[in-house]
């Protein structure tokens, strides 16, 4: 497994970093570029280089399809969920003053749970799209 | 003569690589080729947009103190969300692909239109 | 003077990337010319300033795009192009070249690049890009307006991601069927 070696023991030292990047990506899109895609698409590119690297059954394995897609419909039902939760808190749908005590920090939330709500959705989508390609080619 | 030229440069080259993807996508046979050239389609019209939202020594639309004159934030917005289903379409058009290929067993179109018609 | 040089020499290479892709015929470095020029196009959109743009487009064009297609390229095991010999495209090199034309004469109106007085700097830009902070507390105007002002249009997005996902499960969901390729109109029991 020599020629195997260089990439596993680089992709075991980068893939923490990477998938913290994400995270940081996601939360810090208020202040600097970033924001709920970017981090979806390079937390979903941490989880690929582990299937590519270390076999498409240990990645299964960290984390099963089915967690995928219930992960994938819950960041649609989050973006929605804070339009109805403004609903019933009196403003419009997707009015998101009304989720805090001033317009302002009432935004800043909203954004927050919207772009966490995108993140998620897009890391689980690409996540399937790739999982499912890759099953295809197994006999 | 020369401003002209170097205003209007980014365009024109925008407008280049939309007739290469274009050209690409109805000349060439081959599925995955035209899928390409689709992708080089929408690059092109990013470049197109992104190009009429800068502004001559103007920075990233992050408000930070001390600077007066920021980039038009409303394209990037249009296009973020463009690049993301542009990658949307890929994926199903390749999931496609990969089907045709498993009925016909081949992804070249001509072939594919023979096999329909020698029923 | 050196970001018109740099700007100039990255959209000549995207040209050349592009010109290369149309005329070669094996699939492998079609795909990886493709990432070079998702790659380029990327550095481009941070000389312009859209560092956002530039995050998405160098994310996904270059990592997801990429990826998908070599993923595809393995599932339908071929590997070049297949060009007949006396194939001579005049027709469709006639339609572009008249397409291109037009849209040339379209642009000689066209303010310059860069512009600060063109009419698309002149609306809503300049409300966003003042009241932002007011209105919403994030100096990013470009998360702002997506996830506040235009959030309509990220949800619609976000749907579309997912519709895109659920789609490919249902195409190549199942196991791949057994029986040989080539025969038409056979039953395709996925699992």
């Amino acid at each position: 497994m020599t020629h195997n070696l260089i990439l596993r023991v680089v992709s075991k030292a980068l893939i923490p970093p990477i998938i913290i990047f994400a995270l940081y990506v996601q939360f810090h899109g208020d202040f600097g570029p970033g924001g709920g895609f970017q981090a979806g698409v390079i937390l979903s590119a941490a989880l690929i280089l582990y299937a590519l690297v270390f076999g498409l059954d240990a990645a299964e394995q960290a984390i099963p399809p089915t967690v995928l897609r219930i992960l994938a419909s819950l960041g649609v039902l989050i973006y929605a969920g804070v339009g109805i939760v403004t609903l019933f808190l009196g403003g419009n749908y997707l009015e998101y003053s009304v989720l805090g005590s001033t317009q302002v920090a009432g935004q800043h939330l909203g954004i927050l749970l919207v772009e966490l709500g995108v993140g998620i959705t897009v890391f689980a989508v690409m996540l399937i799209i790739f999982f499912t390609f890759a099953d295809r080619g197994r006999p | 003569m020369m401003d002209f030229v170097i205003g209007h440069y980014n365009y024109w080259i925008a407008i280049f690589l939309m007739m290469v993807g274009f050209y690409t996508v109805i000349s060439r046979g081959n599925l995955v080729k035209k899928i390409i050239g689709l992708n080089i389609f929408q690059v092109s019209v990013f470049l197109l947009y992104i190009s009429m939202s800068t502004v001559q020594g103007g920075a990233a639309p992050i408000i930070t103190d001390g600077v007066k004159l920021y980039s038009n934030p409303l394209p990037h917005v249009l296009i973020l969300t463009a690049i993301v289903v542009g990658v949307a379409t890929t994926a199903l058009g390749l999931a496609l692909v990969v089907r045709i290929k498993e009925a016909y067993g081949t992804i070249e179109e001509d072939e594919i239109h023979e096999q329909d018609h020698t029923l | 003077m050196i970001d018109v040089f740099i700007n100039i020499t990255l959209l000549a290479f995207l040209a050349i990337t592009a010109v290369a892709i149309v005329r070669m015929t094996n699939l492998f470095a079609i795909i990886m010319l493709f990432g070079i020029f998702s790659f380029l196009s990327a550095s481009l959109f941070v000389v312009m300033d859209a560092v956002d743009v530039a995050f998405t487009e160098a994310a996904v064009g270059a990592g997801i795009s990429t990826v998908l297609m070599i993923a595809t390229m393995v599932l339908i095991k071929t590997q070049d192009e297949k060009r007949p010999a006396g194939h001579k495209p005049w027709l469709p090199l006639a339609v572009v070249i008249v397409t291109g034309a037009a849209l040339i004469y379209g642009t000689l109106d066209i303010p310059a690049f860069g512009d600060a007085n063109a009419p698309a700097q002149k609306h809503v830009a300049p409300h966003y890009l003042e009241k932002s902070i007011a209105e919403t507390g994030v100096p990013n105007v470009v998360t702002s307006v997506l996830a506040s002002y235009r959030g309509f249009d990220t949800l619609g997005e976000v749907f579309v991601v997912f519709t895109a996902g659920i789609a490919v499960l249902i195409l190549i969901g199942g196991r791949r069927p057994k029986s040989i390729p080539n025969n038409k109109g056979r039953d395709e029991n996925d699992a």
